[in-house]
């Protein structure tokens, strides 16, 4: 059970990399991207957790119960805000891309824009 | 590269990468039993010291609150960057591009998306608001909240069509609102300098614990990032819908393109 979230967080980064490498389709890829970025997310979550302890939050909680490390859920955040911008910045490349070259396979990023 | 070479590459590759992360992950704290010490004295002085319940926000907006600055910056930069791409290039013209899958048929939206979808824009804009406004109290703040208000717009967009959908807003006043909400963290940060003698300070009388009028300068952040992220996030909608729209014109008037 201990190395399990650890294991998912290690998986993720693999899986979403074995897709970048393998897509035949550049949203496919992008995608991909993300699932690698979720491996940061379960990582930050995993490192931070307490057994029992609460969330950190002390709403109808006394103050001094043990909670999680919201340092790292803070960073979860930044993270999550990280990977949308990449995600839409990718995502923008490829609308512009299958625009000039009719083609979303990442086998035809050539580098040379073909509808010159 | 051939696919089997590449992939035969990646999984060697990929070996190494697994075995020295296990061998990194294996130096960490068991799970469950994490060590860090700044998360310990964090939960035990946000409530005393800045009156906020929600200790991710605490980190987020007042001991950390210039980071959070430059991750706003980070989503400012970004939507600016995805305008910039997806604006029309100097040889394009609407109706220059063509839709690849012609003669496919497009299922119109049905009535059960339509009336759902602007049933439930209400809904979602007062969620938001509340999602915003609490967020120095339990989890949330202006970040989620924005997000939740921009998919009022999204909502929008799934019972009708993107025409009703940009009359609805002019790009112009949105753009306002997300300059508005960058520039309002700075402005409050600033204001903490001339008040407090530090940028970002907590300047704001900090109220009761657990009162919506608490924390101090935490729920301006808030609200000011709110604005940011959601109209940051509705410019990123129009800025791909566009793209929609300019293929449609180009289905209208076929033979456009050069």
């Amino acid at each position: 059970m201990s190395v399990l979230a650890y294991g998912v967080a290690g998986w993720l980064l693999l899986v979403g990399l074995w897709g970048i490498v393998n897509s035949r389709n550049l949203v496919h890829q992008v995608i991909c991207v993300s699932v690698v970025q979720a491996a940061t997310y379960v990582l930050l979550v995993a490192v931070g957790y307490r057994a029992g302890a609460v969330a950190p939050v002390f709403a109808g909680v006394r103050v001094g119960t043990v909670a999680v490390d919201p340092v790292v859920q803070a960073l979860c955040l930044t993270d999550v805000v990280v990977g949308t911008t990449v995600t839409a910045l990718l995502l923008a490349l490829v609308v512009q891309w299958h625009k000039r070259t009719g083609s979303l396979d990442p086998d035809q990023l050539t580098g040379r824009d073909e509808s010159d | 590269m051939t696919r089997r070479t590449r992939q035969r590459l990646f999984l060697a590759a990929a070996a190494v990468v697994a075995a020295v992360l296990a061998g990194g992950l294996a130096g960490l704290p068991s799970f469950g039993h994490a060590t860090a010490q700044d998360g310990r004295i964090l939960d035990a002085v946000s409530v005393p010291e800045r009156h906020i319940t929600d200790v991710v926000t605490a980190v987020n907006f007042d001991y950390r609150g210039v980071d959070t600055m430059g991750e706003e910056f980070i989503f400012f930069a970004a939507v600016a960057g995805v305008i910039l791409l997806l604006g029309a290039q100097p040889d394009e013209a609407p109706g220059h591009v063509a839709d690849a899958a012609t003669g496919r048929w497009v299922p119109p939206t049905s009535d059960a998306v339509r009336v759902l979808g602007l049933a439930l824009v209400g809904p979602t804009v007062l969620f938001a608001l509340y999602v915003i406004a609490h967020g120095h109290l339990t989890p949330g703040g202006g970040f989620q909240g924005g997000v939740v208000l921009a998919t009022a717009v999204l909502l929008v967009y799934l019972a009708g069509e993107y025409q009703h959908l940009h009359g609805l807003y002019p790009d112009r006043a949105i753009e306002g609102v997300e300059a508005f909400g960058a520039a309002g963290y700075v402005v409050i940060g600033l204001a903490g300098l001339a008040l407090s003698g530090s940028f970002l300070a907590n300047w704001a009388p900090l109220g009761t614990v657990g009162h919506l009028n608490s924390a101090g300068s935490v729920p301006l952040l808030n609200v000011v990032v709110g604005a940011e992220i959601a109209a940051g996030f509705v410019l990123l909608l129009s800025a791909f819908l566009h793209q929609t729209l300019i293929l449609r014109r180009a289905r209208a008037a076929p033979g456009a393109g050069r």
